[in-house]
């Protein structure tokens, strides 16, 4: 199963050289073979006596992170629609992709798609299911950005990768929750140990950082937004990703982890609401749109709601409805999509303002779009797919078990009338589709193209999804045994035995189906005359316009930030700098009660000491106000002097010849500085600045001063000094202490000052030279 | 015997300390020329004066602790006083202190 998931990807890897022969041989030809050899595979598993395979590859034993693929009739259900669908989109895409477009690029991203969700679908591994679901979020976001010239393709990739990718972060989030929790990371391992994850008091967490995840991959409300962006990309994409796939990958998720949380009470609060607003939304919006696509972009957004909401609801019976729903939609969405290419491509436009009056041009097209329309809508035919799926949504809306709280009995109460709600505008648009397009008058003048109907290699992968809705409506019990029954039962954790009929009998349901028709077709023929309730909602307030406030106002506020502190004056880095430290360091000192002071081994002061150490302060006291540079290197010189005159107090030689001569050299080389510099002693700064300064300064010498102190007073330890004194000669071989310990017992620090010293002279000379080679050019 | 060396002992401890505070009187005064010092060269000759000091400071404590080790500072200090105070002075005089053509 390994080779089967990660074929695509591998033969990707050759598309190039082949797609270098696309004139003569369209590269999408052998690209074909791909998905109908992986369906073939697949397909051998359907049946009634099915029992899910496990198989399992290292990878990264010590991580627990290896390719462990589950196949159980969930799996087996979006692996066939991966790869049928798949095979069907490239069938299209050879028709409707000219040789002239960069084909390879296409079917890179695209078979990178197909194994990226191959390995979503059956990984039981979370690690390994989410690896593969970024790349889906990566090769949907080469996809809609293929044509990248276009402005608007590069703004749909960034909303789209934005969103998937944040809810992926999510969701990899609620994972690793998961896997601390259960100290495993297999999924079905995790379902087997399901009261492990309810009685742990992350688990809210968990499900509500795996739920964002799902809720954006699936766009569900309000991470919709991204979904009618992501129309434009070329609409073999649409059809595979947008609509078939990769939105399904979250209702993968949540149906996947359903076993797990299906009796925790708000799993159903926020699923079922999160998926019946989602349906009433993308409905009641797919009206307003004007693009073909757009309304099919919401149409998606509005369906993958009702098998969430489905999803929620958590009985058998909704289980069984969400899987067969995902099945019916697949067929009869990808075929409206391909429709929707057609006539995009034979007459020029998407508009459906322009287009009308198709149907005796594209007689064929209009057919198709007919069976996928109505089985959308749920029109009661006995041939037509949709309406057992709606049927039973409807059934399982009203069979919801009494909810155990007040929210949830409030949602069990009202959960029916918003499907009817969501239904009714389905049914609007979806005739709206219809009708718009391929009935009305004819405004042929409008078109850049003359409509004519389109190639029969174009028209088959529709013919062939219209023909799956017919033949699940004409006979659904032979996919039910099979097929269907086996994912329900992989999302409801029992046996689903369930019967899809036509005819139930004078059933609420089928009361509700009448009235959705009913309503719907007043609304059809009279939605000229209340389209103005657009204006009122959603009006100007559209989720869009957040997104896109948010990310301009992100922009310009870590802007404003950034050059509110990054001013590029250095007085101001030190500042906070110091302040930083000082601020840290007090509060740590003050928490931990560090600051001590002891007098008990203090030694007494001399009148020498006192003096030196006046004149010292007096000099340094006197370089801040010198007026200018030479006054200021003098008196600095003092304190230099000064401090020599300490370490001859405190009986230090070699300190004092040391600190006497890098005093006066450096003194030289102020002068040296000085006098190429302008005098900036006499800048004035306005009197807040000085006032920070001085602020800052007296504040972190004082607390130096005060941590000195505390060092001092709490001497913790003996020194070790006894050790060089007494072997100094022994081991050494010398008398100056000093000495021996800077080239004998410490060494190595010497080495590495001298090489300081050696790396500072240098610099100087290159510096010097490059700035005089600079000047002759 | 014993008595005139400890009596010479006292009186050359009183001596040095006597010494050390005018030097210390002597190193604040130099400290106000160099702090106000109305032109840099009253400053220059005070940094000056001050080295001397020093050495004088450097003498003493090598009385006062009875040890030779200072002796070295003592002559450093003499050096780099010259060196220091030519260095400014050359500065005061022609704006530099290493001239790039020797012509």
């Amino acid at each position: 199963m390994l080779y089967i998931v990660l074929i695509p990807l591998l033969l990707s890897c050759i598309i190039p050289f082949i797609s270098k022969i696309k004139h003569k041989l369209h590269t999408g030809l052998f690209v074909f073979l791909i998905p109908t050899v992986i369906f073939i595979y697949f397909i051998r598993f359907v049946g009634t006596e099915f029992e899910p395979v496990r198989q399992s590859y290292n990878w990264i034993p010590s991580l627990g992170i290896n390719f462990d693929f589950y196949l159980d009739g969930l799996s087996l259900l979006f692996a066939l629609l991966i790869s049928g669908i798949g095979a069907l989109v490239v069938l299209y895409s050879i028709y409707y992709l000219d040789k002239g477009e960069r084909l390879g690029h296409f079917y890179v991203y695209l078979l990178m798609f197909m194994s990226a969700m191959l390995g979503v679908v059956l990984s039981d591994n979370i690690f390994v299911l989410y690896t593969f679901w970024e790349l889906t979020s990566i090769s949907s976001f080469l996809l809609i950005g293929y044509w990248h010239f276009k402005e608007k393709s590069r703004y749909g990739a960034l909303k789209s990768m934005l969103i998937t990718i944040f809810g992926g972060l999510s969701m990899f989030g609620g994972f690793i929750l998961l896997s601390v929790m259960t100290g495993t990371t297999s999924i079905q391992v995790m379902i087997q140990n399901a009261e492990v994850i309810m009685n742990s008091p992350y688990m809210p967490l968990a499900l509500g950082f795996m739920l964002i995840g799902a809720f954006t991959k699936s766009a569900q409300f309000p991470f919709h937004i991204w979904l009618p962006d992501a129309m434009e990309a070329p609409t073999p994409v649409s059809a595979y990703l947008h609509s078939a796939t990769m939105v399904k990958a979250g209702l993968f998720l949540v149906a996947r982890f359903s076993p797990i949380f299906a009796d925790y009470e708000w799993f159903f609060i926020i699923v079922s609401v999160a998926g019946i607003v989602t349906l009433c939304w993308g409905s009641y919006m797919a009206v307003h749109q004007t693009d073909l696509k757009a309304i099919l972009a919401f149409s998606t957004i509005s369906q993958l709601g009702m098998i969430m909401a489905m999803l929620g609801f958590g009985t058998e019976a909704a289980a069984f409805a969400a899987v067969f729903h995902i099945l019916c939609h697949a067929t009869f969405k990808g075929s409206l999509f391909m429709v929707a290419g057609i006539v995009d491509h034979e007459t020029g436009t998407r508009d459906i303002r322009k287009l009308g009056g198709l149907m005796t041009f594209m007689p064929m097209s209009a057919a198709l779009a007919l069976f996928g329309t109505f089985s959308m809508a749920g029109i009661p035919l006995p041939f037509l797919n949709g309406f057992y799926s709606k049927e039973m949504f409807f059934q399982s809306t009203l069979d919801l078990p009494a909810g155990a709280n007040v929210v949830a009995t409030f949602l069990v109460d009202i959960i029916p009338y918003l499907a009817v709600f969501g239904s009714i505008f389905t049914f609007v648009y979806s005739l709206y589709f219809l009708f718009g397009t391929f009935a009305g008058k004819k405004q042929v003048d409008q078109l850049p193209k003359h409509p004519h109907e389109a190639p029969i290699g174009m028209l088959l992968s529709p013919f062939i999804l219209v023909l799956g809705v017919i033949l699940i409506g004409l006979f659904p019990n032979a996919f039910n045994g099979t097929f269907i029954a086996h994912a329900a039962e992989a999302v409801a954790g029992s046996a689903v035995v369930e019967n899809i009929k036509f005819w139930h009998g004078l059933s609420p349901a089928f009361q509700m189906s009448l009235a959705v028709v009913a309503i719907g077709t007043i609304l059809v023929s009279t939605r000229r005359k209340w389209s103005k309730v657009y204006t009122f909602v959603p009006g100007g307030r559209s989720i869009n316009n957040i997104y896109d406030a948010i990310i301009s106002k992100l922009d310009s506020w870590s802007r404003r930030i950034t050059t509110f502190y990054m001013t590029g004056s250095l007085r101001l880095y030190m500042a906070i700098i110091l302040s930083t430290i000082m601020l840290v360091t007090l509060s740590f000192m003050l928490v931990t009660d560090g600051f001590t002071i002891n007098s008990n081994d203090l030694a007494p002061v001399r009148l020498t000491e006192i003096a030196v150490v006046l004149v010292i302060i007096a000099a340094a006291i006197g370089t801040i106000f010198a007026r200018q540079n030479l006054a200021a290197i003098l008196i600095v010189g003092v304190v230099g002097y000064g401090v020599s005159l300490l370490f001859v107090i405190y009986r230090a030689p070699d300190l004092a010849l040391t600190q006497l001569v890098v005093e006066t050299v450096s003194v030289a080389l102020f002068l040296l500085c000085f006098y190429h510099l302008p005098n900036l002693r006499n800048k004035k700064d306005s009197t807040g600045t000085r006032l920070t300064n001085g602020i800052v300064s007296i504040g972190f010498g004082t607390l130096m001063t005060l941590i000195g102190i505390s060092a001092h007073s709490s001497d913790w330890f003996g020194t070790i000094s006894d050790y060089f004194l007494k072997t100094s000669h022994s081991l050494g071989g010398g008398d100056n202490v000093v000495n021996v310990i800077l080239v004998d017992m410490r060494g190595l620090d010497t080495l590495f000052e001298i090489t300081v010293l050696g790396i500072a002279a240098l610099a100087i000379y290159s510096l010097i030279k490059i700035k005089i080679k600079k000047g002759t050019k | 015997m014993n008595n005139l060396l400890a009596v010479t002992e006292t009186i050359l401890l009183f001596t040095t300390i006597i010494s050390l505070i005018g030097i210390s009187i002597s190193l604040l005064l130099l400290l106000y020329r160099i702090i106000t010092g109305p032109t840099n060269a009253d400053r220059a000759v005070a940094l000056d004066s001050i080295g001397m000091n020093l050495m004088g400071v450097a003498a003493l404590m090598a009385i006062l602790v009875v040890t030779t080790k200072f002796n070295d500072v003592i002559l450093l200090i003499g050096i780099l006083l010259f060196i220091g105070t030519i260095a400014v002075a050359k500065y005061l005089e022609k704006g530099v202190i290493i001239d790039r053509n020797m012509d």
